[in-house]
C-alpha cells in the first residue's frame, strides 16, 4: 500500500512540472505582461526598463520560468504588473469564499445524488426513477449560466411583486458584521449554493444509478440472493459499498475543478471567489495573476486526481497491483 | 446495401411468413451497419432527438431565408417588446429593437458551425493520437499518453478563457473568430477519444486477422487505417455526437463570459450575456438559454441512441 501511494505521489511531480511550465509558457506567449504599464497615462516611461529588468522580462523563457517559480514560493505568488502588488492576500481572500460555497454545495450534492441514485437503481423504471433521470437528464443539458440566471430572475421578480427578501441576488453581504452576518451571508450564497447543486446533482445521481446497476447484474449479487441474504442486506453490504467506488473518484475529480473557483456561478452572482477574480484580472491583462490563478487550480486538481487515485487503490484492491 | 426501403418499416426481417426473423427462411444478407440502424430505429428517444435536431439545426442553417427581418434590423417602434405575434416577433424583441427571434436562428448557425467543426476536429486529431498510441505501443505510446493525461489536469474552462481573452488581446482581428475559437475548444475536447481509440487499437493488433495482414505484407499504415480503424468507427461516432453538445455548451459558456465569439456573429451564449443587465425583458434571457438546452438535450439523446445502436459492447446506461 505504501509504495502504491509514494509511486502515486511520486508521479504527480513531473505532472506538476509540466503543467506549469506549459501554463507559463503559453500565457506569456500569448499576452503581452506590459501592455497595461506601456498604456497607463500615470506611469514614467523611464522606468519601465527597470521594471523590466526587475521582473527578469530581459531574459529567455526557460530562465524566466525558474524565476517564476521562485517567486511563486518567495514573493507571495510573485506580484502583479498591473497592481504592482504581491498576489498571495488577494487569493487568499477569494480561496475562502470559494471553499465556502463550493463544499457546501458539493457535500449536499453528494449526498443527495448517492441517496437518489440509489434509489432509482434499485426501483428502475419506477415513476421515481423517471422523474429524477429526466431531471438529471435536463439538468446535464443546462448551461450553467443559464441556470444561475434563471434563478436569479426569479428572485429578483419574487422581490418585484411581493417586495419578499428571500435570497441576494448578488454580492457577498449586506451588513458588515454582527448577530444579522451569518443569516445574511447565508442569503446571499444560496443561490450560488442551489445552481451548483442542481448541476453537480444530475451528474452524480446519474453517475451512482448507473453504477448501482452495473453492480446488481453482476453474479456476485445473485450469488448472495441465492445463498438467502436479505434484500436489504444485499443492496446495503454486498451493492452499495462497491458502487461507492466510482463515485469517489468521480467527486474527488468534480470537487478539485470546483475548488479552484466555479468561474461561471462566481462571476453571476457577483460572488468574490477565485473565479470571479480571475475573470477581473483576465479582463484586466493582468498576466501574471492569470498565470498564478491557472497554477493554483492546477495544483488543486493534480491534488485531487491524486486523492481520487489513492482512495481507489484503498476502496479497490485490485488496482493497487496493476 | 443498396437503398433503404421506402416505408421506412422494418427493413431487414424474413422475406418469408413470419414475425420474427428466426422463422423467416430467405434471409436478406445484412450488414453490421444495418443491424446498427436498426438498433437505432428503434430507440425512441433518439428519434425525436434527432427529428429535434433536423428541426433545430435546419432552421439555424436557412436562417437568411427563414428569419423574418435581417440581422442588425431595428424596429425602433417595438423597442424591448415581450414576445407578441405582431411583427413575427415571436421571441420578443431586445433592447435595440432587434428581432430576439432572429438573433436567436443566427445564434443556432453559429452553434451548429462550432459543434460540427469541434466534434471533427477533435475527433481526427483523438484517432491520430490513440491509433499511434495503441498501434506503436512503448515510448511512442507512454509519451501520447502522458499529454493526454496532462490535457486532462489542466483547469479547462480557465485556460479555454486565458487562450481566447489572450488571444484576442494580442492579435485584435483574431478576436471573437469563430475558427480560431472551435480550434482552441478542439484543443481540449480530444483527449476522451484518444483514450478509447488506443484501448481498441491495443486489443485488435493482437487479432490474428491483424497478423494475416502482416503476413500478407500490409504495412502499419494500411494496417492501423484499413484493417484496425474500421473497428473504432462505433465509439468514435457516438463520442463525437456527444462532443457537439459539449462544444456547444462550452462556446456558449465562453461567450456569455465575453471571451468566446462576438460581433458581427452571434452567439446565443452572448445573447442571454446582454440580457443578463435587463432583468425586466424575461425573455431574453429564456428564449436563447431554452434553445442551448434543447439543441443539448437532443443531441445527448441521439448520442445515447448511437451508443446503445453502434457500441453495443457498453452497457446501455439510460440516463
Amino acid at each position: 500500500m505504501l509504495t502504491f501511494i509514494a509511486r502515486r505521489v511520486l508521479y504527480t511531480i513531473p505532472v506538476m512540472v509540466a503543467s506549469s511550465f506549459l501554463c507559463f509558457v503559453s500565457v506569456s506567449y500569448a499576452g503581452n505582461p506590459l501592455a497595461k504599464l506601456y498604456a497607463s497615462p500615470i506611469l514614467n516611461p523611464d522606468i519601465i526598463p527597470k521594471i523590466i529588468h526587475q521582473n527578469h522580462l530581459d531574459v529567455n523563457i526557460v530562465e524566466r520560468y525558474f524565476y517564476w517559480v521562485q517567486s511563486l514560493f518567495t514573493q507571495k505568488l510573485g506580484i502583479s504588473l498591473v497592481t504592482l502588488q504581491p498576489l498571495l492576500p488577494d487569493f487568499e481572500r477569494t480561496m475562502g469564499h470559494t471553499f465556502q460555497f463550493v463544499i457546501i454545495a458539493e457535500t449536499l450534492a453528494i449526498i443527495l445524488g448517492v441517496a437518489v441514485g440509489i434509489f432509482s437503481a434499485i426501483r428502475q423504471y419506477s415513476v421515481f426513477d423517471y422523474v429524477f433521470t429526466s431531471t438529471s437528464f435536463v439538468g446535464f443539458a443546462m448551461p450553467t449560466f443559464w441556470l444561475a440566471l434563471m434563478l436569479q430572475l426569479l428572485f429578483v421578480y419574487v422581490w418585484k411583486w411581493w417586495h419578499v427578501r428571500i435570497f441576494y441576488t448578488s454580492g457577498l453581504n449586506a451588513v458588515p458584521g454582527g448577530p444579522d452576518w451569518g443569516l445574511d451571508r447565508f442569503q446571499h450564497l444560496a443561490l450560488p449554493i442551489i445552481t451548483l447543486l442542481i448541476i453537480s446533482f444530475a451528474g452524480y445521481s446519474r453517475y451512482m444509478r448507473a453504477s448501482m446497476l452495473d453492480v446488481i447484474n453482476s453474479d456476485y449479487v445473485r450469488t448472495a440472493r441465492a445463498k438467502g441474504v436479505t434484500e436489504r442486506r444485499v443492496i446495503m453490504r454486498h451493492v452499495f459499498r462497491n458502487a461507492l467506488i466510482p463515485i469517489t473518484t468521480f467527486g474527488a475529480l468534480n470537487v478539485g475543478a470546483l475548488l479552484g473557483g466555479a468561474i461561471i456561478t462566481e462571476s453571476i452572482f457577483q460572488l468574490d471567489g477565485m473565479g470571479q477574480y480571475f475573470i477581473i484580472r483576465l479582463g484586466n491583462g493582468d498576466t501574471y495573476a492569470v498565470m498564478a490563478y491557472l497554477m493554483i487550480t492546477s495544483v488543486i486538481i493534480i491534488a485531487f486526481n491524486l486523492i481520487a487515485d489513492i482512495t481507489y487503490g484503498i476502496l479497490d484492491p485490485r488496482i493497487r497491483y496493476e | 446495401m443498396s437503398e433503404p426501403t421506402a416505408s421506412g418499416g422494418p427493413i431487414i426481417a424474413p422475406v418469408g411468413a413470419g414475425s420474427t426473423e428466426a422463422e423467416g427462411l430467405e434471409l436478406k444478407v445484412r450488414s453490421q451497419w444495418s443491424y446498427a440502424r436498426d438498433r437505432f430505429l428503434r430507440h425512441r428517444m433518439a428519434i425525436a432527438g434527432l427529428v429535434g435536431l433536423v428541426v433545430i439545426f435546419g432552421a439555424g442553417a436557412l436562417c437568411n431565408y427563414i428569419a423574418a427581418y435581417p440581422l442588425g434590423y431595428v424596429d425602433l417602434t417595438n423597442v424591448e417588446h415581450g414576445p407578441t405575434t405582431f411583427g413575427h416577433h415571436f421571441f420578443g424583441t431586445d433592447t435595440t429593437g432587434a428581432d430576439e427571434l432572429t438573433q436567436v436562428l443566427y445564434g443556432i448557425r453559429t452553434s451548429l458551425e462550432v459543434g460540427v467543426f469541434v466534434a471533427v476536429v477533435s475527433s481526427v486529431f483523438g484517432l491520430l493520437v490513440g491509433a499511434f498510441a495503441g498501434y506503436y505501443r512503448g515510448l511512442i505510446d507512454n509519451i501520447l499518453m502522458r499529454i493526454t493525461d496532462l490535457v486532462l489536469t489542466l483547469p479547462a474552462l480557465a485556460i479555454l478563457l486565458a487562450f481566447s481573452s489572450l488571444v484576442g488581446q494580442r492579435w485584435p482581428s483574431l478576436r471573437g473568430n469563430l475558427w480560431v475559437l472551435s480550434l482552441i475548444l478542439a484543443g481540449f475536447f480530444w483527449t476522451g477519444i484518444a483514450r478509447i481509440v488506443r484501448g481498441v487499437f491495443l486489443s485488435l493488433r493482437e487479432k490474428e486477422y491483424v497478423e494475416a495482414a502482416k503476413a500478407s505484407g500490409a504495412g502499419d499504415l494500411r494496417i492501423m487505417f484499413r484493417h484496425i480503424l474500421p473497428n473504432t468507427l462505433g465509439p468514435i461516432v457516438v463520442n463525437g455526437t456527444l462532443a457537439v453538445g459539449g462544444a456547444i455548451i462550452t462556446e456558449s459558456a465562453l461567450s456569455f463570459l465575453g471571451q468566446g465569439i462576438t460581433t458581427p456573429n452571434v452567439s446565443l451564449g452572448a445573447l442571454v450575456a446582454t440580457a443578463q443587465s435587463y432583468p425586466e425583458a424575461w425573455w431574453l434571457t429564456i428564449f436563447p438559454g431554452l434553445t442551448i438546452v434543447l439543441i443539448v438535450l437532443c443531441v445527448n439523446f441521439v448520442g445515447d441512441g448511437l451508443r446503445d445502436a453502434l457500441d453495443p459492447t457498453q452497457r446501455r446506461v439510460r440516463a
